[in-house]
């Protein structure tokens, strides 16, 4: 259902670029953010806190977006679009795949920068 | 990318709570030049805008404390009149969530993932929009600046035009007129001055052009026409000096049409000259009216030497109206576009009350044609009612401040001779000699009307052997005048006439005697003609001149061969109580 690569490697060196001596420093900012935002996501469902599952899942798109992962940025979209729109349960179900996403660009980051 | 595509290094400002998308932006910024200060939320935001002013302001819409949009309005509201260009960074991707944040006072947005050359291009699009605002504004104060200078300036030109046109004679009674304050900015000129013999001179005038130009040209009308005819200069005197100064002064293309009215109410006559005008008239109190029409070229167009100033006299009688105007009368319009015109304006005239100033009249009617009052800006009109007296010599005299300054004691000979009789009045220069005693400058209407008889009889009856008696009913005037012409041109070379003045200071006053002698034969004169002589007898050798002096002098005697008068003139100051205090009063 989704053929968005998990990490989007053009954009993932013109960031390198960009960032130069701060890419690191990105990377594990990203990362450290992300599992926080997970943690919020979880907390928000299980008090039943649609807003605040919407606007975290919105703030994680936008940086995923920016950091090249582009199939999370799409799962963000979709938990954000069910929080909104009050569908709990679908929020139940994307939450793990997102979670389960996030894992595998976690992974795929920290080999990129232990190359 | 090249460097003429580089926008010039900014101050920017941006917000964001999420570390990884600020972190990015932030070094992309950076990289392309820019100075950067990033905060966490729109609170942090709108204090960091106000202790570093940056130039733009870059904000994520969602977040903590003050959300972007909030943000934004604050910073707008402490940008004032700058032009701070707030861009959104959004993630947000439906249409009307875009559109929100430029309704709620964004310039634009920035969708991420962030995109270095468009977020490179879209700065350059706002720095230069910046920048023409900055233009702009600096412009528009500039502007607003000169236009505060340009009127305060015109207010001091005006303080400085009235001290200049001051001592006119515009508030006598019988004189009605109507002017914009700032008429003199309009190109508009209304002068009325005393002459020193009594009457006036009246101008009324309208320069090509408005603001400076016209005005700049007013000062040496007002100048001249104001010293020359209290000097005692004739109407084509001052019109020719005033035409000469506008065409050395003025450039071309800037004129000054005006009509230039001599009144003298003891001969009951009015002389007129208009040069571009609409016509001026004389409204009779018969209901008849002529008009004086524009005859020459506006004053300032041709060379002294082909300007003419004769002007058309008129006989007019107490109660007659004369009236005199710009052409702002006659192109006064109306809201359908008409314009008032001869037409309406000879009606009005014909519907005049008589108990009502033709400028009054006037300016209602206008004032009622155009439904704008506004619209009489434009109008410049007077009307003088020619009364029985003379309006002026009625009025009380100013007293002099120093009536014992100037020369007490003097003498002078002044004696013109061949044909410079023909071409110079001697009599402005004669009266400026008198008038350096300053106690005699309340004299100086009688000092004045005593030369200028004099002068006459000496010139029209001495020299010229004109009899008065041609004088009698209209076509003798012509004929003495067309003879006058005639045998100026023919003055020899050994003819003259000889003035001696002398004036001595006498207890609380002077006296002063002037002899005037011609080379003429003289005239038969009773050897003791007696306090006054009578009606009959003094028309047949000197018009009405003698008894004049007479009435005006202490003492008028003329020698054996009568072509030599003296006239003694006593004078006592007008108490200003100068005299007193300063210890004078032996």
């Amino acid at each position: 259902m989704n053929d968005k690569p998990h990490l989007d490697e053009e954009a993932l060196a013109e960031l390198r670029d960009v960032m130069e001596d701060e890419f690191d420093i990105l990377i594990q900012t990203y990362i450290t953010d992300s599992s926080e935002r997970i943690k919020a996501l979880h907390q928000a469902l299980s008090g039943n806190d649609q807003d605040s599952f919407a606007k975290t899942a919105h703030s994680f798109k936008g940086s995923s977006i920016n950091i090249g992962a582009s199939r999370l940025g799409d799962l963000c979209l979709s938990a954000e679009k069910a929080g909104r729109e009050g569908r709990l349960d679908d929020a139940r179900q994307v939450l793990p795949e997102l979670e389960a996403e996030f894992v595998t660009v976690r992974r795929m980051m920290e080999e990129s920068l232990h190359v | 990318m090249t460097d003429s595509a580089n926008p010039r290094q900014l101050r920017l400002l941006i917000a964001d709570d999420s570390n990884t998308d600020r972190l990015i932006l932030q070094a992309i910024l950076t990289r392309q030049g820019h100075e950067v200060q990033a905060a966490v939320d729109g609170e942090a935001a709108v204090n960091l805008y106000e202790s570093w002013q940056p130039d733009m302001v870059l904000l994520d819409v969602m977040m903590p404390r003050l959300d972007g949009v909030e943000a934004a309005r604050r910073i707008k509201e402490l940008a004032g009149e700058r032009l701070v260009p707030v861009i959104f960074l959004t993630s947000l991707s439906d249409s009307g969530a875009l559109a929100q944040c430029l309704e709620s006072g964004g310039d634009d947005f920035l969708p991420k993932p962030y995109n270095p050359v468009i977020i490179r291009a879209k700065l350059g699009a706002f720095d230069r929009m910046r920048r023409m605002h900055e233009t702009l504004t600096r412009q528009r104060d500039l502007i607003r600046e000169r236009n505060e200078q340009l009127l305060s300036e015109q207010v001091t030109a005006r303080r400085v035009f009235d001290n200049i046109a001051h001592t006119g004679c515009l508030d006598v009674a019988d004189i009605r007129y109507h002017a914009s304050p700032l008429s003199v900015f309009n190109g508009d000129i209304l002068f009325a001055c005393p002459r020193p013999a009594g009457g006036m001179h009246l101008l009324v005038g309208d320069f090509t052009g408005h603001g400076l130009p016209a005005a700049i040209g007013a000062l040496p009308v007002a100048e001249i026409f104001y010293g020359m005819t209290s000097k005692g200069f004739s109407g084509p005197d001052v019109l020719r000096e005033l035409n000469q100064k506008l065409v050395r002064i003025l450039p071309t293309g800037i004129f000054c049409c005006a009509c230039f009215v001599e009144v003298d109410f003891r001969d009951r006559r009015v002389r007129a000259w208009n040069g571009g005008l609409p016509d001026g008239f004389i409204l009779r109190v018969d209901g008849s009216r002529d008009t004086l029409p524009s005859t020459g070229l506006p004053l300032g167009v041709l060379a002294p030497e082909r300007f003419a100033a004769s002007m058309s006299e008129y006989v007019v009688r107490p109660g007659d109206q004369l009236l005199l105007m710009t052409d702002g009368v006659l192109e006064a319009g109306n809201a359908g576009g008409d314009w008032f015109g001869e037409q309406r304006l000879a009606r009005v005239l014909d519907e005049c009350p008589a108990d009502t100033s033709p400028a009054d009249f006037l300016v209602e009617q206008v004032q009622a044609f155009s439904g704008r009052s506004e619209d009489t800006d434009d109008l410049t009109i007077l009307a003088l009612k020619i009364s029985a007296d003379d309006p002026v010599a009625s009025r009380p005299p100013k007293a002099s401040h120093s009536a014992l300054t100037g020369p007490a004691s003097w003498s002078c000979r002044y004696q013109l001779d061949g044909e410079t009789l023909a071409g110079f009045n001697p009599l402005p220069l004669l009266l400026h000699v008198c008038m350096a005693v300053a106690g005699l400058r309340q004299h100086s209407g009688p000092v004045y009307t005593i030369l200028s008889e004099l002068y006459n009889n000496a010139l029209e009856h001495g020299i010229l052997q004109l009899s008065s008696l041609w004088k009698d009913g209209a076509e003798g005037f012509n004929r003495y005048y067309a003879e006058r012409q005639a045998r100026l041109k023919q003055v020899g070379s050994d003819q003259y006439i000889r003035f001696d003045l002398e004036h001595r200071m006498r207890a609380s006053g002077g006296r002063l005697i002037i002899r005037c002698q011609d080379s003429g034969k003289g005239f038969k004169v009773d050897r003791n003609p007696g306090p006054v002589l009578s009606v009959g007898s003094e028309r047949a050798f000197a018009g009405r001149g003698i008894p004049l002096i007479q009435q005006l002098s202490s003492d008028l005697t003329y020698n054996k061969e009568g072509n030599c008068a003296e006239v003694v003139y006593d004078w006592k100051s007008v108490d200003t109580g100068f005299e007193e205090r300063a210890g004078f009063s032996d």
